[in-house]
């Protein structure tokens, strides 16, 4: 069996004991150990990964597996990896696993719970691993309908209003990416008969420019819609409040992502001609993005909010990046994409356990939490200077690459979008202080409500799992920046 | 010049590192005392190292025919942006990092053995300890730095142990406050410093320092196309470089973080908003002093004048602030001034770089008699409880070694010869002098001011009556006393170090005397501006509030601080929060997100439209079908016809 397979086998068997397992215990101890497993997994693949590249295997993709099931339209089921969908890989088990660990208290329905988040989260890697967008829109599909279903029943507040809007969003934005997927599939040869949805053979494939200025946005605003692109973000803050805390922070630490690395892998790699001649567009909406979702997060009051428009923020510039369309630059939204992705998750989780304690999410009523749950209060604080791009921590390297690439432009429509982008570091930094100042320092406001007491194990080794891997992008980024610049170069050769 | 022999010195901020590491997770689980030990020791043993290459540097090896070598005493890759854009972290060793090394040392270890007493019996001693080795951890990295990527790590990082020190008091909401102010204020200013390093790093095609400063190099002669609004490109990039130095030396107009940091523990003022970190934007400068005088010269006379004006603009609010600690707050930004005024002028070769020896000596006289200026102060409030100077008066009675350590202090920074303040400022007028008469006229206004307002601090602390105290003020204990003798010898005794033969832009030594011509009219204006506060403060007397009263509106302007503040408060709380954030939250929620759901509205109001025609009456079947049917048959024949 290959290799990749495992990566969608395990989810799926977990699955599969949960349908016979009997009690709340049970459930959460064969979910963490599924996820687990997943885990140790994507991290003997990433060894598999290095090794293979060591041993002079140059291929775009490594561990090339294909399937085909339906001869008619020359379907078939294809998987394989790079750097870029490996990292992406274990940054959804990261996220998966301490998601699981987050839920541990789950009380409502838990087995329906940890099976639907599973199955979740099988849909991304299912379409992290495959190479075909037959497949891929496949598991795109099997992700958000879980999505809809954790926010409508395990949600708070207006959750079915949240959850019908985030799932009618999303799939209209994938009407517009079927679509695109259709056009390249139609384009992929001129030879009817041999038509593909492999990514290699569109790549290869000579794609008229009239056709891809028409499919290039479709592709690339289906993908956006996902990855948060302004005006069409209006979900995220929603859905995002009313999702119970391990859905958000799958949500905006691994779904999001797809949309990113579909733009880049889908739109900017197979339309690259009609990417490069629409940029411009693009680029203008993406700024605005990133400043406006910075500014949108100043006043919010609902911690879930400030991370929402945080995240629009910071998801811009992942799109932001790769329409720089240089070496650095897309380097650097590869890392924002996994850097953001770590954070929010740690930022999710800790809302949903600060959440726990005072019952309230609404930043007017708490202030001095430090005092009481230190250890949170901490972690907090780690998570927030990751997102104002500290030093030491992954939002750093990520951001410093985007804004070192797309300097590299130097006419002046580039080089003031680019200095507009990096203004953002500053308004990060005051909602950021902001929130911290309010929640986290200050007097400890009269909490009788409050429950006190500091994280727990499982809590506690979430909160160390994901802060480790911050730190060790942001004290050590060569290694990950290295592998991802390999896998970056043909992506590049085609925009250039 | 890659040299191994030196490859010690990456301990000196790694020790540090892993003693923050060690005392900050073993968090809790320590004794507070073993953390304040512990860090101590760590410091101590940076000291030892901190000096050994000092003394190596400057007395043994560092010298090689006639001028002094850069050394990279360690090197390696961080992260690369393109093959040959990358960052390295690595270390520098140079005249002016080696000084900074003693400094930093020196002034670090004093705090951390000061504050085994001052801290004692604060809660979050061991918290306290591990941030100052946060802290002098990122100083020393980047002081050490070998690029300008390098040094903007660290200088960010220096603004985060600044901001966790700072909100030490963390329940208190004015410390929240100062802190969240002075990180922000600061990252607006990195927000230039980043695009003046993206800028510089596009001309010269690197980060390294090495390359960046070769005075013979191919980089200072790129950037010379005239850019944007008629300067050149390198230029710009430069002015936009000094605005992060700006930010982080409290430089007019961002200079308003400095006072509120005083919400610090005193020794934490006394470390990082008097000696080191503060003068980083200084030594930014002085590192990038190469390119400035040789390709930028329009750059350095503009940082001539800013720094020359703030210090004025800090001199004069300093003389009618109340408490003490923000009086030395001032003071720090005037004298920081001077600094950044002597880079100003300064030119590249022999004696024309006069400036730029003189201002790295007075950042180092500066940092040894304002940290002692701060500790006592510190000794003072722990004595009086109170920052007030109107709660203070005739603790010379009470406190003898303070209020002579004190003098020491005010002494030296007044300019009293022989104290080190004396040499320090005489290189900086000189030089002042020699380049731009009118900045010459204002640092000598500056040096009568300083002389003014250190004494009016002295007399109202020291001498004047006696308030009413809770219980006696008494002396501090050993540990806090051992800081400040050793901080009072140092303010002494450092204006006798050979700065011209150590220090230079070309780092090839050069002679330089007392320049009398300017020694004496500048001890004359020292000497009325005690005078005046002599006359003013010994006694209590109705003198000030007569003074104050015909000084009128420049006075009470100056005490509000020229009301830059309230500017600023106007611009985050009104025009950011109100009039772009709130609006903008607005938008997104009303605007379009109701357009969203307007599609949404849409498509239901369509569908509750059409939904009538499935009613599963069957009349209405046949009335519909019937009427299809007439319609179509007419439309048939009608077209059929046509």
């Amino acid at each position: 069996m290959n290799i990749l397979l495992w990566l969608i086998f395990i989810p799926l068997s977990t699955v599969a004991v949960l349908i016979f397992c009997k009690d709340r215990r049970q459930y959460r101890v064969t979910s963490a150990f599924g996820m687990g497993l997943q885990l140790l997994f994507s991290a003997y693949l990433v060894f598999r990964y290095t090794e293979e590249r060591n041993a002079g295997n140059a291929e775009p993709m490594a561990f090339m597996y294909s399937y085909r099931w339906f001869d008619a339209f020359n379907i078939s089921f294809m998987t394989g990896i790079d750097a870029i969908s490996l990292s992406l890989v274990v940054l959804t088990s990261i996220v998966a696993f301490t998601g699981i660990l987050v839920s541990w208290r789950m009380e409502k329905l838990p087995k329906e719970f940890f099976i639907s988040l599973i199955t979740l989260a099988m849909g991304v890697f299912g379409f992290f691993i495959t190479i075909d967008l037959f497949t891929m829109f496949l598991f795109y599909e099997l992700a958000v309908i879980p999505m809809y279903l954790l926010i409508g029943i395990w949600g708070s507040g207006r959750k079915e209003y949240s959850a019908m809007k985030l799932t009618l969003m999303l799939m209209g934005a994938s009407a517009l990416l079927l679509v695109g997927i259709l056009g390249l599939y139609v384009y992929s040869s001129p030879d009817v008969n041999i038509l593909s949805f492999s990514i290699y053979d569109i790549a290869s494939a000579d794609i008229p420019l009239e056709a891809q200025r028409f499919f290039f946005p479709l592709v690339f605003v289906g993908f956006g819609v996902l990855g948060a692109l302004f005006p069409l973000h209006t979900w995220s803050p929603d859905g995002h409040s009313s999702a119970p805390t391990a859905v958000s922070m799958l949500h905006a630490g691994v779904l999001m992502k797809m949309g990113g690395y579909g733009c880049l892998r889908v739109a900017m790699f197979l339309l690259p001609e009609a990417a490069k001649e629409m940029a411009w567009f693009f680029i203008i909406l993406t700024t605005i993005s990133i400043v406006y979702g910075a500014f949108g997060a100043i006043v919010q009051k609902d911690l879930k909010y400030i991370n929402a428009y945080s995240s629009v923020s910071h998801c811009g510039l992942v799109l932001f990046a790769m329409l720089m369309m240089n070496q650095t630059a897309v380097n650097g939204s590869v890392l924002q994409m996994i850097s953001h992705g770590l954070m929010t998750a740690l930022f999710f989780a800790l809302i949903g356990m600060i959440y726990e304690r005072t019952h309230t999410r609404d930043i007017r009523f708490m202030g001095g939490l430090m005092k009481i749950m230190p250890f949170l209060g901490v972690c907090y604080m780690i998570a927030g200077f990751a997102s104002l791009g500290l030093p030491g921590l992954s939002g750093f390297v990520a951001e410093m690459n985007v804004f070192v690439g797309a300097f590299m432009h130097t006419d002046k429509f580039h080089r003031t979008a680019t200095i507009i982008a990096v203004a953002s570091i500053v308004i990060t930094a005051v909602y950021i202080l902001r929130v911290v100042g309010t929640l986290l320092l200050g007097p400890l406001r009269d909490g009788h409500e409050f429950e006190t007491g500091d994280a727990r194990w499982y809590e506690r080794w979430a909160n160390i799992l994901l802060i480790a891997s911050i730190a060790a992008i942001g004290i050590a980024p060569l290694w990950l920046s290295d592998a991802l610049i390999r896998s970056i170069q043909p992506i590049i050769q085609k925009l250039q | 010049m890659i040299n191994d022999t030196y490859s010690f010195t990456v301990a000196i901020p790694l020790i540090v590192f892993f003693s923050f590491l060690i005392i900050g997770l073993g968090f809790g689980r320590l004794k507070p005392m073993v953390s304040g030990i512990f860090g101590t020791m760590a410091l101590l043993a940076v000291t030892a190292l901190s000096y050994f290459t000092a003394y190596r540097y400057f007395f043994v090896d560092g010298m090689m025919n006639g001028s002094f070598q850069k050394f990279i005493a360690y090197d390696a890759l961080w992260m690369s942006f393109t093959d040959s854009l990358q960052v390295r972290m690595g270390v520098l060793l140079d005249p002016i990092s080696v000084m900074m090394l003693v400094v930093i040392s020196t002034v670090s270890l004093m705090v951390h053995i000061y504050s085994l007493e001052y801290m004692k019996h604060e809660e979050g001693f061991s918290r306290y300890y591990s941030f100052l080795s946060l802290f002098t951890f990122s100083m020393m990295g980047l002081v050490l730095s070998s690029n300008i990527f390098q040094i903007y790590i660290f200088w960010e990082l220096v603004g985060l142990s600044s901001y966790l020190l700072i909100g030490h008091y963390y329940e208190r909401p004015s410390a929240v406050a100062a802190s969240k102010k002075a990180f922000i204020v600061t990252r607006f200013a990195d927000f230039g410093f980043l695009i003046g390093i993206l800028m510089l790093s596009g001309i010269t095609g690197t980060f390294d320092f090495l390359k960046i400063t070769d005075p013979g190099g191919s980089a200072l002669t790129q950037g010379s196309a005239v850019g944007f609004m008629g300067l050149s490109v390198m230029t710009w990039s430069l002015l936009l470089v000094f605005a992060g130095a700006a930010g982080k030396s409290a430089m007019f107009p961002l200079h308003i973080w400095l006072p509120d940091a005083m919400e610090g523990p005193t020794p934490v003022s006394a470390l990082i908003h008097a000696a080191t970190m503060v003068v980083a934007g200084v030594y930014l400068v002085a590192r990038l002093f190469t390119v400035y005088v040789l390709a930028a010269p329009d750059a350095l006379i503009t940082i001539g004048y800013i720094g020359t004006f703030t210090s004025l603009f800090a001199a004069v609010i300093a003389c009618t602030q109340f408490d003490i600690k923000r009086v030395l707050a001032f003071s720090t930004i005037s004298q920081i001034g001077l600094m950044m005024g002597g880079l100003g002028v300064s030119g590249y070769t022999g004696q024309e770089g006069l400036g730029y020896t003189a201002s790295m000596f007075h950042l180092f006289t500066h940092a040894m008699f304002k940290a002692l200026l701060f500790l006592c102060a510190g000794a003072v409030i722990h004595a009086v409880h109170t920052n007030e100077m109107t709660g203070m008066g005739g603790l010379r009675k009470y406190m003898p070694v303070t209020n002579f350590a004190f003098l020491i202090g005010c002494l030296a920074i007044a300019g009293v010869p022989p104290l080190s303040g004396f040499f320090s400022k005489d290189e900086i007028l000189t030089a002042a002098l020699e380049k731009d008469k009118l900045l010459f006229a204002v640092q000598y206004a500056v040096a009568g001011l300083t002389a003014f307002y250190m004494f009016r601090l002295y007399y109202s602390i020291f001498w004047n009556s006696d308030r009413q105290y809770h219980s006696k003020p008494h002396e501090s204990p050993f540990a806090m006393l051992f800081a400040l003798i050793f901080l009072s010898a140092a303010s002494i005794v450092s204006g006798f170090i050979p700065f011209s033969r150590l220090v230079t832009p070309d780092l090839k030594p050069f002679d330089s005397h007392i320049h009398w011509a300017v020694a004496i009219p500048a001890i004359a204006i020292a000497a009325a501006g005690i005078l005046i506060a002599t006359l003013m403060y010994r006694k209590e007397s109705g003198l000030p509030a007569k003074t104050a009263a015909a000084f009128g509106g420049l006075y009470r302007a100056a005490y509000r601080k020229f009301y830059i503040d309230e500017i600023y408060i106007f611009i985050t709380k009104n025009v950011i929060f109100r009039y772009i954030s709130a609006p903008l939250a607005w938008f997104d929620r009303n605007v379009v997100d109701n357009a969203m759901n307007s599609i949404a509205a849409l498509t239901n109001l369509t569908s509750s439209r059409i939904k009538g025609l499935q009613s599963g009456q069957l009349q209405q079947y046949a009335y519909v079908m019937v009427t299809g049917v007439i319609i179509v048959v007419l439309a048939a024949l009608y077209f059929m016809n046509a």
